[in-house]
């Protein structure tokens, strides 16, 4: 008899819950494997990239990521992205500065900001693998040399880390570097202002290779 | 009856075989329970690969057999840069190696039919292979007939190097090498719907890129059996602009229709009003679902596979999905990113039902690079979600690349299409750390 009370009890437990499934399917989203299975054909198998030209997006942080998803995403409409932003707590102090994309912002506009959260939070818990890549030794020394005085403040640990929500670069694509450099100096992305003052004395102190050096130095590390 | 767990099912075994060995007894019905579920995929392919691999990385204990007839997989993509003759072959050769190192048996054996009610495969060197659960990635097959006296024959002079590349591809290739500067190619293409559809329209810019710097007197004709193409635009532009009026399009409003015979020995087409001569003719037929969907009664009338767009499960034979360019994806197109997302989709609900848990919610996308010259890449994009009443794999964003994209633009794409494809051959063929 008591059995039987309890299998009614689990019974009852159950059936609100199914029937509030069955009302509401517009709630469910995708997992995270299905969301995320969508990015890697380009992006590479656990965001580890294959191709030079495409970045790697594994283990950068959570906020990179989401920053980097919803400027893409709100890239003709940044008002509607402030507005956004402001009704969610958890985003309130995220940063999200401009970026260039060619393809991102078609795709990016067919995800919801919970499921671009699902696709940031996954990405950010992935290892970033070093590229596999040659470099140019002389010049990866110079360019050792020049992050360690003008970047590593922020982009520590030689650019491998991506704490405070930087970049990682050492071991990124250098070709996807030298795109994300010749934006940021056609003002095609927009930067903190303290890179801002830094990349300049690059440019304006090496003119004819401190860009070029940087990237060799990042595809110099190899882990 | 107690739901058996891997551990347990082998104290369980242990114990029955000791006791057979003291009692003569034996629990064949605890045998059973253990047998791990099997799948098998039909086709290495795009969507097949994918499947085999996403499966067996969702579930280990599911038994994964791939049954593809080669021992290796020449990609359909980046092809045409070997007709154009910007790239090799071999680079677009790849092996199954890394399927067999995550637990896929792979068997290369040539799929010839499907007992639906005894969920069976059959092969032609007389193998049969159980499944719970299929998954048929067949590609295309062509209409041999449609077009009158366009055959197997007939393709060996007018090459069509639409199915998986290799010696057709070379064929091809050949030919435009053999042809004298000031000659006629003859590009035809089918109606919809067909594998690749701005493929044509890529095949005609690389060609003509091996034109304008090897025999600049020449021309290519398109005879197509459409009004409208893919990416249109974004073609005509890069026509106009890099091949001036090297390529000529012909709608089929104007020869009633396209080509409707071909004559190889004279190296001649027929359109319902005209005849085309050609020095070289690239002749692309009609297409319908694999040869062993048709086999195996997964097509409707129109020689394609209807599926449950959430599932790819067949609508005319339960437990069998379709994937890839064989099955109606009713709103992605026919191409290999649409292909490699269906098979996550379908891989995640076949590893869920084999489980008995719902399939959940599936998310689709496609991208696809097409390159017009070297260093010049137009592309289109889209996200898509299954619609409420499930009819349809509905577009939430996407669209194409800018007519106006700047120099830097067009080479950062042609450098992306590139990258596209290394990640999505590492995502089919590619070690898994």
């Amino acid at each position: 008899m008591l059995k039987r009370a309890c299998l009614l009890c689990l019974f009852l437990w159950l059936a609100p819950s199914v029937n509030a499934e069955e009302k509401q399917p517009e709630n469910k989203i995708a997992s995270v494997e299905m969301l995320t299975g969508t990015c890697v054909a380009c992006h590479g198998v656990n965001g580890s990239s294959a191709g030079p030209a495409t970045p790697s997006i594994a283990g950068f942080t959570y906020e990179y990521l989401l920053s980097a998803l919803l400027a893409y995403k709100y890239d003709d409409d940044m008002k509607a992205l402030d507005e956004m932003l402001e009704k969610d707590p958890e985003l309130e102090d995220l940063e999200v500065l401009e970026r260039y994309g060619t393809i991102m912002g078609r795709i990016s506009k067919g995800y919801s900001m919970e499921e671009l959260k699902v696709i940031a939070r996954y990405f950010s818990k992935q290892r970033f693998q070093p590229a596999e890549q040659e470099y140019d030794a002389d010049m990866a020394m110079m360019g050792s040399k020049l992050h360690e005085s003008k970047c590593d403040k922020c982009h520590e640990d030689g650019g491998r880390s991506p704490i405070d929500d930087v970049g990682i670069l050492a071991g990124q694509w250098a070709h996807y570097l030298r795109y994300t450099l010749m934006d940021y100096h056609d003002r095609n992305r927009d930067m903190p202002s303290k890179m801002k003052k830094k990349l300049k004395e690059v440019w304006n102190d090496y003119p004819e290779e401190g860009i070029e050096a940087l990237i060799h130095y990042y595809a110099s590390v190899k882990k | 009856m107690l739901k058996l767990n891997r551990r347990s099912f082998i104290k369980a075994t242990g114990a029955s075989a000791a006791m057979g060995a003291i009692g003569g007894l034996t629990f064949p019905c605890i045998a059973g329970a253990d047998k791990h579920k099997k799948v098998v995929v039909v086709g290495g392919g795009s969507g097949g690969a994918i499947a085999a691999r996403y499966i067996k990385h969702a579930d280990k204990t599911i038994d994964v057999t791939l049954i593809e007839q080669n021992d290796h997989y020449y990609t359909c993509y980046m092809s045409n840069e070997v007709i154009g003759g910007e790239r090799d072959l071999d680079t677009t050769r790849f092996t199954y190696g890394e399927l067999q190192k995550d637990g896929i048996k792979v068997v290369h054996e040539r799929a010839s039919g499907i007992d639906a009610k005894k969920k069976m495969v059959m092969t032609d060197k007389g193998g049969s292979f159980p499944y719970e659960r299929l998954v048929v990635s067949p590609g295309i097959e062509f209409r041999w007939g449609d077009i009158e006296k366009y055959d197997e024959a007939a393709a060996e002079k007018m090459p069509h190097a639409y199915k998986a590349a290799g010696e057709q591809t070379m064929l091809l290739r050949k030919q435009l090498e053999a042809m004298k500067d000031g000659g006629t190619v003859l590009l035809v293409t089918p109606a919809n719907p067909f594998r690749c559809p701005p493929g044509p329209y890529e095949r005609a810019c690389q060609i003509a890129h091996y034109l304008k710097t090897n025999k600049p007197k020449s021309k290519i004709v398109i005879i197509d059996a459409k009004d409208k193409f893919s990416k249109q635009g974004l073609f005509t532009h890069a026509w106009k602009k890099l091949y001036k009026d090297m390529i000529e399009w012909i709608p089929a409003a104007d020869t009633g229709g396209g080509v409707v015979a071909v004559q190889a020995d004279k190296m001649k087409v027929s359109t319902e009003f005209d005849d085309f001569s050609g020095d070289v003719i690239n002749m692309i037929p009609p297409q319908k679902a694999g040869e062993i969907a048709q086999a195996g009664g997964l097509t409707d009338n129109g020689g394609w596979c209807p599926v449950h767009l959430d599932t790819f499960e067949s609508t005319i034979h339960p437990n069998v999905h379709v994937i890839g360019d064989a099955s109606i994806a009713t709103g992605l197109p026919k191409s290999g990113y649409a292909a490699n997302s269906e098979a996550k989709v379908c891989a995640a609900a076949v590893v869920a039902m084999l489980n008995d848990e719902d399939p959940g919610v599936p998310s689709y996308v496609n991208t696809c690079y097409s390159l017009a010259a070297p260093g010049y890449g137009i592309s289109v994009a889209s996200v898509h979600r299954l619609s409420a009443d499930k009819s349809k794999i509905e577009k939430i964003s996407g669209g194409l690349s800018d007519v106006e994209a700047s120099e830097e633009t067009l080479k950062r794409e042609a450098q992306y299409a590139y990258s596209w494809y290394d990640n999505i051959v590492s995502d089919m063929f590619g070690a898994r750390s």
